[in-house]
């Protein structure tokens, strides 16, 4: 008895500390929160308060009405979700067809992604961007690339490099990897061809994987700066990274405004994080190797 | 293979009798369309965005290419190499690099490792705690950046502290000998979560017996830390400070965001040196042959990290 409530002690003493270390560590979210509910006065007022005065929404009504934040946010949604929708097919098939298929040259294709996903990712950008400019028949683009800026500033372009990452067909081929090979054959006899096989049999019991794929892509994609930084150039096509940036270093920066933004930018990641905690887990070990 | 496991003569439907008759090169020719199929958008798609460039860009490293300059690249086999390997600039920027880098990780991983021993553990709200510290690894990387930049600024959460303390207020991002270890400093705060996790699954992993061996032989904590856990963790502390390493190797939009690679190119590091020179002088050739120096910087991080990864398994 008396041991028991030792440990329980021990155990409320020891959330204690990890939850004051804990709140140490997220301060600069709290910090956040606390800048973007404030009104103009009180953001430079000094000493710095952590709970407003005068709770407002004025700075998120500023960034609606007055940045290109709200363009920019509907442009990441539609990069990020085209991406995950890219990934989430072609490279789940690429990966169980890797996997799951015996086929000339399946050895070759896999050493090769996983070689490119080793590359990191500046070696690509010079080539990239000259070819996404030198799309052709594409933004005044003649047949073989010339005259016009080609996909450059255009959604197509800012998703075209994302759209399959070789991180996600290994992902996706080690998954089916460890799948059991007699479902195939049982599919087999059932007299399904090969692509009913992936599509009804083994793709349904890879909807853990598929997700793991989708978030990765879509935080992946969420966060992208340099490709958007490198092929963006008029302020409509910004996404939300981009848009923040320029927002923070045109003039005086304003961070009422800033951490608004801010925050609006953290909450579909947030979201994502509660609903697909496990799924963010698993994807963790290969997704630290990610360049 | 897989028609040979097929007994014979179990065909019951009408049609596709013919289809299964067991001989190997109808199934195994559908496998090999059906393979290719699948494959082929990956394919397509990942040759343009990457196999095509990878040739490309190394074709580039070889030329002198100035794309306002009218004229295409003009190749020049390994000059551009060669100035690139006796440019101050480069190995300024290597420096930099690696500052930056160790700096992050001799922060992040050994806090990384003591959060995740106070949240090995049951007690109340430890689920809460984890997914807490594991949020800034999971925060876009320039929004993190934006809330730095308000904790650095003159009017900040850091320059408040200092004045707490009676200390002058310091100009962390613009002052040349701050701004590097206010980026680390950054860095490593948004590194850590991630590292806590991988430390806690290896911490889980360590068997029960062994801890209660080291009870019974009168190990105190810290013995049993130091002597018992510690050595286990070594392959994935390995793991966690190569793969660190590699990603870390290649930071660029925090930098850009925050100080621009400045002041005085004091946080010019590689990528970012590499993008101006691409991108601010046009100097493809150049960019491009820098680039691959650090892929083949990154090439021999990733060996080491393939490496004690198959260690790490071994085990």
């Amino acid at each position: 008895m008396s041991a028991r409530t030792a440990r329980a002690g021990t155990g409320r003493r020891r959330a204690l500390l990890t939850g004051v270390v804990t709140l140490l560590v997220a301060m600069p979210f709290v910090w956040m929160v606390s800048l973007a509910f404030k009104p103009k006065t009180e953001v430079f007022s000094y000493p710095p308060k952590l709970l407003p005065d005068q709770p407002t929404l004025d700075n998120f009504a500023y960034v609606w009405n007055s940045t290109n934040i709200p363009g920019a946010m509907a442009n990441s949604l539609v990069v990020a979700t085209l991406t995950v929708a890219g990934n989430c097919i072609a490279a789940t098939a690429a990966g169980y067809a890797l996997a799951r298929i015996d086929f000339r040259g399946s050895r070759l294709l896999f050493t090769t992604v996983l070689g490119s996903a080793m590359v990191p990712s500046i070696v690509q950008l010079i080539p990239l961007f000259l070819i996404v400019k030198g799309f052709p028949l594409a933004g005044g683009n003649d047949l073989f690339g010339q005259g016009g800026s080609g996909l450059l500033d255009s959604h197509a372009g800012l998703v075209l490099p994302m759209l399959v990452q070789p991180l996600n067909i290994y992902l996706a081929r080690q998954y089916f990897l460890d799948m059991p090979g007699e479902l195939a054959e049982a599919g087999r006899l059932d007299g399904a061809g090969e692509l009913r096989i992936f599509w009804q049999i083994y793709l349904p019991l890879a909807r853990p994987i598929v997700a793991t794929i989708a978030i990765l892509s879509f935080t992946g994609a969420w966060e992208d700066f340099l490709w958007p930084l490198v092929a963006v150039s008029s302020p409509e096509m910004q996404t939300l990274p981009l848009a923040l940036s320029s927002f923070a270093g045109s003039g005086v920066t304003q961070y009422g405004p800033l951490m608004a933004g801010t925050f609006i930018a953290i909450v579909p990641v947030l979201v994502i994080f509660v609903a697909g905690q496990r799924h963010f887990v698993q994807g963790l070990g290969a997704g630290g190797v990610k360049g | 293979m897989v028609t040979e496991t097929r007994p014979p003569g179990t065909s019951s439907g009408p049609e596709p009798v013919t289809a299964r008759r067991p001989s190997r090169s109808p199934l195994r020719s559908a496998q090999r369309r059906a393979g290719w199929i699948l494959v082929l958008p990956a394919a397509l798609a990942l040759s343009l965005v990457t196999i095509v460039p990878i040739g490309y860009g190394f074709y580039l490293s070889l030329t002198s290419y100035n794309p306002v300059e009218r004229g295409g690249p003009r190749f020049h086999g390994l000059d551009g190499y060669l100035a690139v390997l006796q440019s101050g600039e480069f190995w300024h920027a290597i420096w930099i690099t690696v500052q930056y880098a160790s700096g992050t990780l001799i922060l992040a991983v050994p806090a990384a490792l003591a959060l995740a021993l106070l949240v090995n553990g049951r007690f109340p709200g430890v689920a809460l705690f984890r997914a807490v510290l594991y949020l800034p690894r999971v925060v876009p990387l320039v929004a993190v950046s934006m809330i730095w930049l308000w904790l650095y600024s003159h009017d900040g959460l850091f320059n408040y502290l200092l004045d707490l303390v009676g200390l002058p207020p310091v100009d962390f991002l613009t002052d040349e000998d701050t701004a590097l270890p206010s980026l680390i400093a950054m860095r490593a705060w948004k590194a850590l979560g991630g590292s806590m996790i991988i430390f806690l699954a290896g911490l889980q992993a360590v068997p029960a017996s062994l801890l209660e061996a080291a009870a019974v032989d009168g190990c105190g904590r810290w013995r049993t830390l130091r002597h018992v856990i510690l050595p286990l963790l070594v392959p994935i502390t390995t793991y966690v400070v190569v793969v660190d390493l590699i990603y870390l190797a290649q930071s660029f939009s925090e930098i850009y965001v925050l100080t621009s690679g400045g002041p005085l190119s004091s946080t010019t590091v590689l990528n970012m040196l590499i993008y101006n020179e691409a991108f601010e002088h046009y100097r493809l050739g150049n960019a491009s042959a820098m680039a691959f120096l650090l892929f083949c910087l990154i090439f021999g991080l990733a060996y080491l990290s393939i490496r004690s990864m198959a260690r790490g398994g071994r085990r």
